[in-house]
């Protein structure tokens, strides 16, 4: 390619590539509108080669003299293609048209919870009426998956951060000699908050998102479709099952992880020197029936919010294996959010009821 | 009563996702016993009218009724009722993953009906023979082909006796002779049990083997194209799409 600044001709030759273009687009910029173009050495042209003729004669209106043949008949095709790419028709991406776009989903997902919200109470007060319509075999199958199956992770979790807890509250109770209120520390703590939130959030990672892959799967698979079809209530089917094996097993699993924790506080301190039977009656002096109740009140909550929040994502999923993917992470990020939120309307409740 | 002659009375269908018309005051009858298949282009909405069918879709307006019943206004105890009078074939089989063939064929039974276990069993084995794959139940559904799982499908879909079949494209990404043989199943099964069937199909060896009549859908104008049986609408349409379709032409089509 050959091109003259001074007469503002363009002389083509041999391969108009790929390669050759990615080397000569910037030209394109330089060659004035009108301009003269002789194309009799050109020999071939790839894909590349026919933007750049099409470009050429198109935005710039070159008059391109000499064209081989076979080489117009290639861009023949082209001739109705709008020359400006606004023309196409296709996505609005201005700034503008994004932001309406993510209000409406989000207009969208927030209609969509409120009907499952509704859907699923009226169907949970069905099968509360007559216990015979839920699916008691994948109930226990789920809360086997999501409880027995979670005891290693969720116990770990919580022991740690009992051991955790108490080294790092020791030093600085001990400048004041009031090590002692470790215990309270670690159990007050693990009581109220800590434990529920934490076996809710590791509730969620495993099986909020363990739920809206398999739906989502479903749906993509069109089993949901399919249920429907069969006169099977897909909320009667799917959701329920998994939202009262979440109710019946996070609050067993948030005991079970308090009692961990508290094991794993004790085992720092006694380290410390202190004895079991110091540690246990700080403890039962410690510990009010209202701080046991609060953390279970909201396990039950958190339990079922998060298997519903999966359920909900795995039967909004849209189409293909990425949809499924999506609604996976959804599942975690709204199951978390969700926990955090309602900790802190439980927060309020408490306090103002002074429990 | 008399039973009409007719089990799906479709009448001034209008389908449509938001503002975007898919098909414009459709009307077409099915008739009792008959192999009645769907066709046309890619998405001219075909499965889209399918769905309409079937009760997964509320159409932007007309009427659908199966055996006399509403669909598109049915709810409650009433729509259970008209669901149990078809069963539906999807495209991918849809077969429920975690269960067994047989389990599959029984889920159904198990809550519509009150046999006993070992009576559903036996019923669930009899549906699957019916298919070819009784030897299959105990089987998951991923160990099994893809055109063993149609059928398989086929045979999940007739647990409840159902009076009509919709079939979404059963020859999709099957080899003709798997094709060939989905086919052969179909019309016996329609012959022997006098099932009504409906299918969805662009494939013309599987239309000429199966079907009765034909109603070939247009993207162009939103509605039926053709009618009748497909015989009459190779030899005697004048329509150049119909034409090109049913000799495997392409064909320049309006926008």
């Amino acid at each position: 390619m050959n091109f003259d600044p001074e007469s503002r001709d363009l002389v083509l030759g041999g391969r108009l590539d790929a390669a050759e273009v990615s080397r000569s687009w910037k030209v394109l910029g330089q060659v004035p509108g009108g301009c003269k173009v002789d194309a009799l050495k050109l020999e071939s042209c790839d894909g590349a080669g026919l933007a750049f003729l099409w470009a050429l004669s198109r935005t710039k209106k070159a008059v391109i003299t000499g064209l081989r043949p076979e080489i117009a008949a290639l861009l023949k095709p082209f001739d109705e293609l709008p020359p400006d790419p606004a023309d196409v028709p296709g996505r609005d991406q201005s700034l503008f048209a994004q932001i309406g776009r993510a209000s409406c989903a989000i207009f969208q997902d927030v209609r969509e919870q409120i009907a499952f919200i509704g859907e699923f109470t009226s169907t949970a007060l069905l099968c509360f009426a007559n216990p015979r319509l839920v699916r008691w075999g994948d109930v226990w199958i789920t809360a086997q998956k999501a409880g027995v199956d979670a005891l290693v992770v969720a116990g770990m979790v919580s022991f740690l951060t009992g051991m955790i807890m108490a080294f790092q509250a020791a030093v600085p109770l001990k400048q004041f000699g009031v090590d002692l209120f470790v215990v309270n520390l670690v159990a007050l703590a693990l009581l109220r908050e800590m434990g529920p939130i934490m076996t809710a959030v590791v509730l969620a990672g495993r099986s909020g998102s363990a739920f809206a892959a398999e739906i989502g799967t479903m749906k993509v698979n069109e089993e949901i479709n399919a249920l429907e079809t069969m006169g099977l209530d897909p909320m009667r089917f799917l959701v329920v099952p998994r939202v009262m094996a979440g109710f019946l097993v996070t609050p067993v699993l948030t005991v079970y992880a308090n009692a961990l924790g508290v094991t794993g506080g004790f085992l720092v301190m006694m380290s410390q020197g202190f004895p079991f039977a110091a540690l246990w009656n700080q403890l039962v002096g410690a510990v009010g029936v209202s701080d046991v109740m609060t953390g279970m009140i909201k396990s039950f909550v958190f339990g079922i919010l998060v298997a519903g929040v999966g359920c909900l994502r795995g039967l909004q999923t849209g189409n293909g294996a990425t949809a499924v993917g999506e609604s996976t992470t959804r599942a975690v990020v709204s199951g978390i959010f969700l926990i955090v939120l309602v900790d802190a309307v439980f927060a309020v409740i408490f306090y103002v009821l002074k429990w | 009563m008399m039973r009409s002659t007719n089990i799906i009375e479709v009448r001034r269908l209008t389908a449509a996702y938001g503002d975007f018309v898919i098909l414009e005051k459709i009307s077409f009858d099915v008739r009792r016993g008959e192999v009645f298949v769907i066709i046309g282009g890619s998405g001219c909405g075909k499965s889209t009218l399918m769905k309409h069918l079937i009760g997964l879709l509320p159409p932007a307006a007309g009427d659908i009724l199966i055996d006399g019943g509403n669909i598109t206004t049915a709810s409650g105890a009433e729509r259970a009722d008209l669901i149990k009078k078809f069963g539906v074939m999807y495209q991918s089989g849809a077969l429920f993953g975690s269960l067994t063939l047989e389990e599959n064929v029984m889920l159904a039974m198990e809550e519509f009906t009150g046999l006993s276990a070992e009576a559903r069993q036996l019923v669930a084995r009899m549906k699957l023979s019916l298919v070819g794959l009784e030897r299959f139940a105990a089987h998951y559904p991923a160990e099994i082909s893809g055109g063993m799982q149609k059928r398989a499908a086929i045979a999940r879909a007739m647990a409840l006796d159902p009076a009509v079949l919709f079939l979404d494209e059963p020859s999709a990404g099957l080899d003709p002779v798997t094709s060939a043989g989905l086919d052969d199943l179909i019309r016996n099964l329609n012959r022997n049990l006098g099932v009504t069937f409906v299918i969805v199909s662009h494939e013309l060896a599987s239309i000429y083997a199966v079907a009765d009549r034909v109603i070939m859908l247009d993207s162009s104008r939103k509605g039926i194209l053709a009618g009748g049986s497909p015989a009459d609408l190779r030899d005697k349409n004048n329509d150049p799409f119909v034409h090109a379709f049913f000799h495997r032409q392409a064909c320049e089509v309006p926008a």
